[in-house]
């Protein structure tokens, strides 16, 4: 890690995506942090506990035995009133699952940067997005980045979405394993006065430690309360969507990089395009530029906010184009396609006209996906746009046949 | 296209190839120049084979993919020299530098390298860590032949952003800091085509 | 009559409970397949009933005890085992039996 020279409240920085995160942590400075160790998270709870231990934050350090723990433990705290997170990666997020549920259930504003890596069995470290899309219905809030940079940004932006009065949900943040977490990169890091501005306080409305105004959480909630409790998550999705973008405007006018529901690359005037999540995005944006060049009109979009879903603003985003290729990083084994895949396609169905839809399942278990290899999948799109034929709804990118 | 150059180091778990790709990183962004440095994404152990990369640019660069195509490769460890993935994807015009006491003729002989258009330089390397950080880590004095092969920093440039980075790293060890400046120094020097 | 629930907009987000005490709205008389029956003319004023009792269900005035909260007794029958023998001021008896009584 190396920061370099102040320009305007920012920072030059050259960081791991790890780095990047337990860095924008420290500015953070949650009152407490509960977490578990697990590749390729690893440097984050690593990075952070040093922060503490050097005496640089001020950030209770609990040191669990186990990610159910880390999460029991971030829900025991935020519950009490104080801006509580943890990290975790793959398996640690499987093996918290019981308590992620509770801690969007219990309308706990915590949040947590994921490091995506794929789920055992058989046991693999490297990234595909299994992990998170397993939890893509747990009720928090979805943000995935593409590099360190938007790692960094997506977890500030984070802490003010989710303590936002009118959404009260949790946060993920993720970022790719390895491929973002531990490959270094230049990125601009706010100074730590901006980033406590930009966040604020955080003041918990029912915090469950105070004597004269007893809480209680958690408690049995059965047929007759049970639903109208779920009825108001999805009213806290539905406010997230405005926040979401209000927040990533407040931060544009502090940062000058901009954010929304997803990034549009080269899509306005295209006629194919492809849908792909995190650093894949980057590798296509080259794909894009070069495909360009040869004057083929072919663009790209890259979605942020997964969950809540954007139906209506991703519909509006590509209903333009003849064929749309959306490149799932995971799999749903419905044998109907991966997870965006299925959900962007049902996004579409209330347009007249519709682009053909095809879907690439990729790069599972960290298989490395080239240009080459997005460069064919914009063949197949012409191909489909010309003949007016999807050949296969779902594709395999890159396995031995 | 944004110009990248890209780079692969070769070395063996322990000897700091990965470190090179990322202090290599750091020193380049802080000059101002847009950088990659990850390591190759595979389980780590000492002696075995490992790779990492960098890819350096005075433009953005978005692209995650692994490096297939080097401009330069950096060989750490002479012993990794009869594997073919050494000499993988590099096309005419690419640097290859070698850490070997031997000269330039014998390496490309033993490379089985017969394309002329590709360049090939040598640096005693290990020899030159031994005698100025005391222990044989090859990975900083290969550096100072990188720059002198490839020019992607000024030297002087190059030289004061190893020496900031290398005073946060080893605060405590000032005698580290010394020693690896001399390391580089004599290696930009030193390296042979 | 069981009165309408308010709606998803009406009570706190999260399942939260704010209003502290709120148990005593919560009837659980019905749970009860015995009751306790009161004698204040045995009873010697010695607490343990309303000591043990799990529901405080045990009706007081300035003090004294003066008889069963039947809205929250569940009949669970300690207050009994709990009063002294010398005393015997209270007894069970099945709840249908007093409701067959009442009709």
């Amino acid at each position: 890690m190396a920061i370099a020279d102040n320009l305007r409240g920012q920072k030059r920085a050259a960081m791991t995506g790890n780095e990047a995160v337990a860095y924008g942590m420290k500015q953070i400075e949650p009152d407490v942090v509960a977490a578990y160790p697990i590749t390729p998270q690893t440097d984050i709870v690593e990075k952070f506990s040093s922060y503490v231990a050097d005496g640089e934050v001020d950030t209770e350090f609990v040191t669990v035995e186990s990610e159910h723990s880390a999460m029991s433990a971030t829900v025991g705290a935020a519950a009490a009133g104080v801006r509580a997170m943890t990290a975790t990666s793959s398996n640690g997020l499987a093996f918290m699952w019981e308590v992620v549920y509770i801690a969007s259930g219990s309308r706990l504003p915590i949040v947590m940067p994921v490091v995506n890596r794929a789920l055992s069995g058989p046991i693999n470290i490297h990234c595909d997005h299994s992990d998170t899309m397993g939890t893509r219905d747990s009720g928090w809030i979805q943000l995935y980045s593409e590099s360190a940079q938007e790692a960094y940004d997506n977890l500030i932006q984070a802490v003010r979405i989710a303590e936002h009065p009118d959404v009260r949900l949790p946060v993920m943040v993720m970022q790719d394993g390895f491929i973002t977490s531990h490959g270094m990169e230049n990125l601009n890091v706010l100074e730590d006065d901006l980033v406590k501005k930009f966040i604020g306080t955080f003041k918990s409305e029912n915090p469950l430690l105070q004597v004269n105004k007893p809480t209680t959480f958690g408690p049995l909630d059965l047929q007759d309360f049970y639903f109208e409790h779920k009825r108001q998550q999805v009213e806290g999705m539905e406010h997230a969507k405005k926040v979401i973008v209000d927040i990533a405007k407040e931060y544009e006018e502090l940062t000058g990089r901009q954010y929304s529901y997803f990034e549009s690359y080269r899509l306005d005037d295209a006629e194919v395009a492809i849908v792909v999540l995190s650093s894949t995005a980057g590798t296509t944006k080259v794909v894009v530029d070069e495909l360009r060049e040869q004057g083929l009109k072919v663009g790209l979009l890259k979605p942020r906010v997964l969950r809540p879903f954007p139906a209506e603003e991703y519909a509006d985003a590509l209903k333009h184009l003849k064929a749309v290729a959306v490149m799932d990083r995971s799999e749903t084994f419905s044998t109907n396609g991966g997870p965006v895949f299925s959900e962007l396609r049902s996004a579409m169905f209330e347009l007249e006209e519709r682009p053909l839809m095809t879907n690439y399942i990729f790069g599972l278990g960290g298989r490395d996906i080239w240009t080459k290899d997005i460069k064919g999948v914009y063949e197949d799109l012409f191909e489909i746009a010309k003949t007016g034929q999807v050949k296969n709804k779902v594709n395999y990118l890159g396995v031995r046949d | 296209m944004a110009r990248i150059t890209e780079i692969r180091w070769h070395g063996r778990g322990g000897q700091g190839a990965k470190t090179a790709a990322l202090l290599l990183a750091e020193a380049a962004a802080i000059a101002g120049k847009y950088v990659q440095g990850f390591p190759e994404y595979g389980p780590e152990r000492m002696g075995a084979p490992v790779t990492s990369f960098n890819r350096i640019s005075d433009q953005p660069i978005s692209v995650h993919s692994s490096v297939s195509k080097p401009n330069i490769v950096v060989v750490l460890d002479p012993t990794l020299l009869s594997r073919p993935d050494v000499v993988d994807g590099l096309e005419a015009g690419a640097a290859i530098i070698v850490n070997s006491e031997q000269s330039v003729e014998e390496i490309r002989v033993k490379l089985n390298l017969e394309n002329e258009d590709i360049r090939l330089y040598t640096v005693d390397a290990s020899k030159i860590a031994k005698e100025t950080i005391g222990r044989n880590i090859p990975n900083t004095p290969l550096m100072g032949a990188l720059i002198r092969v490839t020019e992607i920093l000024p030297y002087e440039e190059f030289m004061t952003q190893m020496k900031e980075q290398l005073e946060s790293k080893f605060r405590h060890k000032p005698e580290v800091i010394e020693g690896n400046l001399a390391a580089i120094e004599r290696a930009y020097r030193e390296v042979l085509d | 009559m069981s009165k309408q629930k308010p709606g998803w907009r009406d009570i706190p987000e999260g399942g939260l409970i704010i209003n502290p005490g709120s148990a005593e709205e919560y009837k659980t008389g019905d749970w009860r397949n015995k009751r306790p029956v009161f004698d204040a003319d045995k009873c010697i004023q010695c607490m343990l009933c309303w000591i043990y009792c799990p529901d405080n269900a045990i009706n007081l005035d300035e003090g004294k005890v003066i008889g069963i909260d039947y809205d929250h007794c569940k009949g669970c029958g300690i207050c009994v085992v709990e009063c002294p023998d010398r005393a015997a001021a209270l007894s069970l008896e099945d709840e249908h039996k007093k409701n067959e009584e009442t009709e």
